[in-house]
């Protein structure tokens, strides 16, 4: 009897053991890991660069990356391994990748363990990246290779490069669109919105598909906010200089009408609340879905469903601007932990990844951030008409990420789907506001917000 | 070298209580009451969740909560859930009694009742996003019963919604309060059903005048447990819905205000205000109840 009491009590101690043990583990190998490489880190706050030839050889050392590709980490991130160790024979890259990686990688961030390579999540605030991750260098010198790079820069200074470059617009089916008689790729408000009608009118395809229910595909229409203002300044310097963004006659205004517009004529889906977005992939491959308001980035999964991917076309989101503007936005920016014991090994890798690997255009699907790179074929088609694709303009020195902090301060949530949401179940009549009382309240809202923010900086 | 027997009998007991204690008293103090002090402590604070400094703000926080209408509306939909509680009740005791009389296959039925509660919260979300699709199970089964013209959007229609949601609750919750209905009413004892059966009581007798003044108190505390549980509901429309159409509640609020607008000062006070909220209204139930007696 006693011998078992003393035995229970042992086993509970040898629980607790192992319950912190298995706590620490990490630490101990992130120490050693310190202590074989101390020769190698990268100071401070000086930015790492990657040297080139025989240097290469040089760099050893084992490095995480961690990546929002669960569906490519085993083989396409792998053969990038295989390739990168050409060039850099000593260095290990190892994957880690997150499923919801946006939600994951902020806890992630709380510890000083968040991996050596990793995508500066979109949460976190821009003023606050200099805290979590590596300089790569002064913008004004990596200009002169890359775009895109305003995105995620404090004071003058690179803190991520942006893994691909998207444009947004409009993906559709050009069978549907052939067996609706529309002949021409609508260009305004108005011939969008008949374009839709004659898609129910004369097929059996849904004409424009929300997919209100996974939520985040509704955020996509955010993008085209450029495209209806036809201004490449709007987003970021226009907007924060106005109290009256959601009015009549102002961009966010006249993008949402399209949605609430084509809810309220019955031009979407029968049943938003229980949509689905992997069918409704296929369902746009195969023409069963007229139209979705994606970026750039969904064209690959799309034709990659389709029996055939010639149907899958890309259009401008309409507009009545005077010339119509594709805006190109970063996809994530590739960046490097503040706390990474291998920064030459962990930049060796970022320069290789965005330069040599091939990942923005091919597994990215948009454009590279890479001057002088080739378009991708999809976009060849607009060459020699009046669409432009350009990147927004950056805010206003002093002012940036006032979009951001004037959005949240007012919990609008222009990247969220809340008020997209309120505005199809107003559309379709599950609520009493109208279309105008929307947006007065986020005008309201707006308003307020601002005059706190501007306040306050 | 030291051995357990080697202490009086006294002092193994309170070493080994001790020991034993320790597991999960450490585990209470970091997954329990850590957090909330620290839920307390961002409370006053206008933190995002990321940054390194955090701005001391006071009753800010508080103050906005209390001040703008449209964070205690959506208290408005705990109702349905509050009103399903009773529903919830109500079936669970009614099998609890049913089943524990004499009947054929009735530990099958048991096990089928205490299912729903061995599966995890978002399978069952959605299990129930696609029983309630518009051609899915709901609506087939209507269909195939004859009762086509009752097929429903049921979570497009603004007044289905959240009592379609309450329904998944009850489905999902029935099964725990009725195993502890079940566990209180086997603890009667046979010979009270005996004598009231040779005084001539019926089953609806013995229902009301032994198996409910028997289970009072543990109705009572389901009770408790159903009502704080339906101002706290989260997953089930979480998961199914968002807290779109109209079904959001205070903790998808706070979900959102915390990861979506990174205000985590300002959701660890609504947080704080819900768990005020939680201890009145148990307290406000202990006491009323007391004073039935």
């Amino acid at each position: 009897m006693k011998k078992t009491k003393a035995v229970t009590g042992l086993a509970a101690l040898t629980l607790m053991a192992g319950l912190f043990a298995g706590c620490s583990s990490n630490n101990n190998n992130a120490d050693n890991a310190a202590a074989t490489n101390a020769g190698n880190t990268g100071t401070g706050t000086e930015a790492t660069a990657a040297p080139e030839g025989d240097a290469a050889k040089d760099i050893k050392g084992d490095i995480t990356v961690i990546t929002q590709r669960t569906d490519i980490v085993d083989t396409v991130f792998k053969d990038y391994a295989a390739k990168f160790n050409e060039k850099y024979p000593n260095v290990k890259v190892n994957f880690e990748a997150l499923s919801s990686y946006e939600d994951q990688i902020k806890i992630r961030m709380s510890t000083n363990d968040y991996g050596d390579v990793l995508l500066l999540p979109t949460s976190v605030a821009i003023k606050d990246l200099p805290d979590f991750f590596e300089p790569l260098g002064k913008m004004s010198d990596l200009e002169q290779q890359y775009t895109g790079l305003e995105e995620r820069s404090v004071d003058g200074i690179s803190y991520g490069i942006p893994i691909t470059v998207n444009f947004s617009g409009v993906i559709y089916n050009k069978q549907v669109f052939k067996d609706a008689g529309i002949t021409e790729v609508p260009r305004t408000f108005e011939q969008f919105q008949t374009a839709l009608q004659n898609i129910k009118d004369k097929t059996d395809a849904v004409p424009l598909y929300t997919n209100y229910a996974a939520g985040w595909t509704l955020t996509q229409w955010e993008a085209d906010l450029a495209t209806v203002a036809g201004d490449r300044e709007y987003v970021n310097i226009a907007q924060v200089a106005s109290d009256d963004n959601f009015v009549q006659g102002q961009p966010h205004y006249d993008l949402y009408k399209v949605m609430y517009d084509a809810a309220k004529n019955g031009l979407i889906e029968e049943d938003p609340t229980t949509t689905d977005w992997e069918t409704s992939k296929a369902d746009l491959a195969n023409g069963k879905i007229g139209t979705m308001m994606l970026g750039s980035w969904a064209i690959g999964q799309i034709k990659g469903l389709a029996t055939n991917p010639d149907d899958v076309g890309f259009m401008p989101f309409p507009t009545n601007a005077s010339k119509i503007l594709v805006p190109l936005s970063d996809d994530y920016n590739l960046g490097i932990s503040l706390h990474s014991k291998n920064k030459e090994a962990a930049r060796a890798w970022v320069d290789w990844f965005i330069n040599e690997s091939g990942y923005p255009t091919t597994e990215g699907g948009g454009m590279s951030p890479v001057k002088g790179a080739e378009l991708p074929e999809i976009l060849k088609q607009f060459e020699g008409t009046d669409v432009t694709f350009d990147t927004l303009a950056p805010a206003k020195a002093g002012e940036e990420g006032w979009v951001d902090a004037i959005d949240k301060e007012a919990e609008i949530g222009l990247w969220q789907p809340d008020f997209k949401k309120v505005i199809i179940e107003a559309a379709i009549g599950n609520r009493k506001d109208s279309y105008d009382d929307i947006m007065k309240d986020l005008n309201d809202k707006w308003k307020a917000a601002r005059a706190k923010v501007t306040a306050a900086k | 070298m030291e051995r357990l027997s080697n202490l009086s009998y006294k002092n193994q007991r309170i070493l080994i209580i001790f020991l034993f204690s320790l597991v999960p008293v450490v585990l209470l103090l970091t997954f329990s009451y850590l957090p909330v002090f620290k839920m307390f402590q961002y409370s006053f604070t206008s933190w995002d969740g990321f940054s390194k400094n955090m701005e001391y703000v006071g009753f800010d926080n508080y103050k906005t909560i209390f001040t703008k209408p449209e964070y205690f509306a959506v208290f408005k939909v705990s109702l349905y859930y509050f009103f399903a509680t009773f529903v919830q009740m109500g079936l669970a005791l009614y099998f609890a009694t049913i089943l524990s009389f004499n009947v054929r296959l009735k530990n099958w039925f048991k096990g089928i009742l205490f299912f729903p509660t061995l599966l995890n919260g978002v399978a069952i979300g959605f299990i129930f996003l696609f029983f309630f699709k518009p051609e899915g199970t709901l609506n087939t089964m209507l269909d195939l019963v004859g009762l086509g013209a009752w097929q429903q959007k049921w979570l497009l229609n603004p007044h289905l919604i959240n009592i379609s949601l309450a329904f998944a609750s009850v489905w999902r919750y029935m099964g725990m309060n009725f195993i502890i209905f079940l566990g209180a009413i086997s603890s009667i004892g046979s010979d009270i059903y005996e004598a009231s059966e040779i005084d001539g009581a019926n089953r609806w007798h013995q229902f009301r005048h032994i198996i409910i003044p028997s289970i009072k108190k543990i109705l009572q505390l389901n009770l408790i447990l159903a009502v704080s549980g339906a101002i706290g509901v989260f997953e089930i429309p979480y998961v199914m819905t968002g807290g779109s159409n109209g079904s959001g509640t205070f903790v998808i609020q706070t979900v959102d205000v915390a990861f979506k607008y990174s205000k985590l000062g300002l959701a660890s006070a609504m947080a704080v205000v819900l768990l005020g909220i939680v201890v009145i209204v148990t307290i406000l139930q202990r006491v009323l109840i007391k004073e039935e007696k």
